[in-house]
């Protein structure tokens, strides 16, 4: 049984903000709730009123606008994963999403709801991050962007302000030659480890862009591995990758926890980044 | 039927119309009540079971518009407008689904309680996917838990169902 709460409908992304600045606190932004109602059913948080976002509108699509690609943050990871748009453009994105939780929490749950409930253990964040996507974030009349980078402070925290409702996901399409993959890695319900990377190939490895998440309090972009491979050959990469891989581990903030000690994380860190690497190559 | 809870004198009401196993029910419901008691308590279909209560598990699998869903974890008015199927509304005038009857045959189930989440769920996924491969059914079924049968059987009894449904179709 949950706690008693009132619910608000907005129908414009506006309406929302409003609700978010007038009531602060005391209100949080709902969508599929799969993550906002465990965090409400075991008592970690509490609000008077849910703003039930659902009705707002054009928030639910895939679409591609001058080289990039649009996605709404009402987007259910059941979307995306059958989007045939994100396919074509992003298969890594698509093999994520397809992998998200269990087909109910795909059912419901939204990619912005995802990455706005910032919860360490989830996928999305880290391939986003990698990929060099910009989140586009809202309020009453004015609007920002802001890169996946920044958008992911700590565990629970990102950028958003109190009254700013994440809209639109933008990703780079990649080009012709870019190559991107993501692996996770975990026994327990949620993901213990999760390692993307992306780059270009033309006789060698350039534009490395490396993110670990799961392992940290947030997913973050590690820029010592990256430097490790930047602008050598692919051969040369892939004997680098393992050095790659400790110093993405390291740079990880991996924490002790259930899903594993800090070393082990690490070690992980460095397995993923290897696989992920040799995925992405064939 | 006469609400049993409390009343609370500031509560907000939504009124709920929706489809329950083909027929219709309008309801209201408070913003706050999950979708698994509404069912269970005032609905009495206690089928679908309260287990892990974090959507992990799949003993509360329910269909809304032939889709799975954690009712545990469904807020209850989110049902408004659509169709929602419970396992007490699997069988029709009396006769079994295909996978009810592939489940008794194949020795699908032990103690039960994972079955009406696993039944439901394996119908979605034959909606969606009427000849799953093994890996597939394992993808899509990996939300549901079981602790007695160690999954061979069920495996057995969907696709037992599933050949049988494609050759009625």
């Amino acid at each position: 049984m949950l706690r008693r709460f009132r619910l608000e409908e907005p129908e414009s992304v506006a309406e929302a903000a409003e609700l978010l600045g007038r009531f602060g606190e005391s209100a949080k932004v709902y969508a599929g709730g799969t993550e906002l109602l465990l965090a409400m059913k075991e008592g970690l948080v509490q609000y008077e009123r849910l703003i039930n976002v659902k009705k707002l509108t054009g928030l639910s699509d895939v679409t591609t606008a001058d080289g990039t690609l649009v996605i709404g943050a009402l987007c259910t990871h059941h979307q995306l994963e059958n989007s045939p748009v994100l396919r074509d453009k992003l298969p890594a994105l698509t093999k994520l999403e397809q992998n998200v939780a269990n087909v109910r929490v795909r059912q419901v749950g939204t990619i912005g709801g995802n990455i706005c409930f910032a919860e360490p253990h989830a996928d999305p964040g880290t391939l986003l991050i990698a990929l060099g996507a910009t989140m586009i974030a809202e309020q009453s009349s004015s609007k920002r962007e802001i890169t996946a980078e920044d958008f992911f402070v700590d565990a629970y925290e990102t950028a958003l302000q109190a009254d700013e409702v994440l809209t639109k996901i933008q990703v780079p399409i990649p080009a012709p030659n870019a190559r991107s993959a993501y692996l996770k890695f975990g026994y327990l319900e949620r993901p213990s480890v999760g390692v993307a990377v992306a780059f270009n190939l033309n006789g060698g490895v350039s534009g490395v862009r490396i993110a670990v998440g799961c392992a940290g309090p947030a997913p973050r972009r590690v820029a010592e591995a990256e430097a490790l491979l930047e602008g050598k050959s692919k051969d040369e990469a892939l004997r680098h990758v393992a050095e790659a891989g400790a110093a993405a581990g390291r740079a990880a903030q991996a924490i002790s926890d259930l899903h594993g000690s800090q070393e082990y994380k690490e070690h992980i860190v460095g397995v993923l980044l290897k696989r992920a690497f040799q995925s992405a190559l064939s | 039927m006469a609400k049993a809870m409390t009343k609370h004198s500031d509560a907000q009401s939504i009124p709920v119309s929706f489809t329950l196993n083909g027929r219709l029910q309008e309801i209201e419901v408070e913003p706050h009540e999950l979708l698994l008691d509404l069912v269970r308590d005032q609905l009495g279909l206690t089928g679908a079971k309260r287990s892990c209560d974090v959507e992990v598990c799949g003993a509360c699998t329910l269909l809304v518009d032939g889709r799975p869903v954690s009712a545990c974890t469904t807020l209850a008015f989110e049902v408004r407008g659509r169709s929602v199927l419970t396992i007490e509304g699997l069988a029709q005038d009396g006769k079994l689904h295909p996978l009810q009857e592939a489940f008794i045959e194949y020795g699908g189930f032990q103690c039960g309680f994972c079955t009406p989440g696993m039944i439901l769920a394996a119908k979605a996924l034959l909606d969606e996917t009427p000849n799953p491969s093994e890996a597939e059914l394992k993808h899509f079924m990996h939300g549901n838990i079981c602790r007695c049968t160690g999954y061979k059987k069920i495996i057995e009894s969907i696709m037992a169902a599933a050949k049988k449904m494609r050759a009625k179709a």
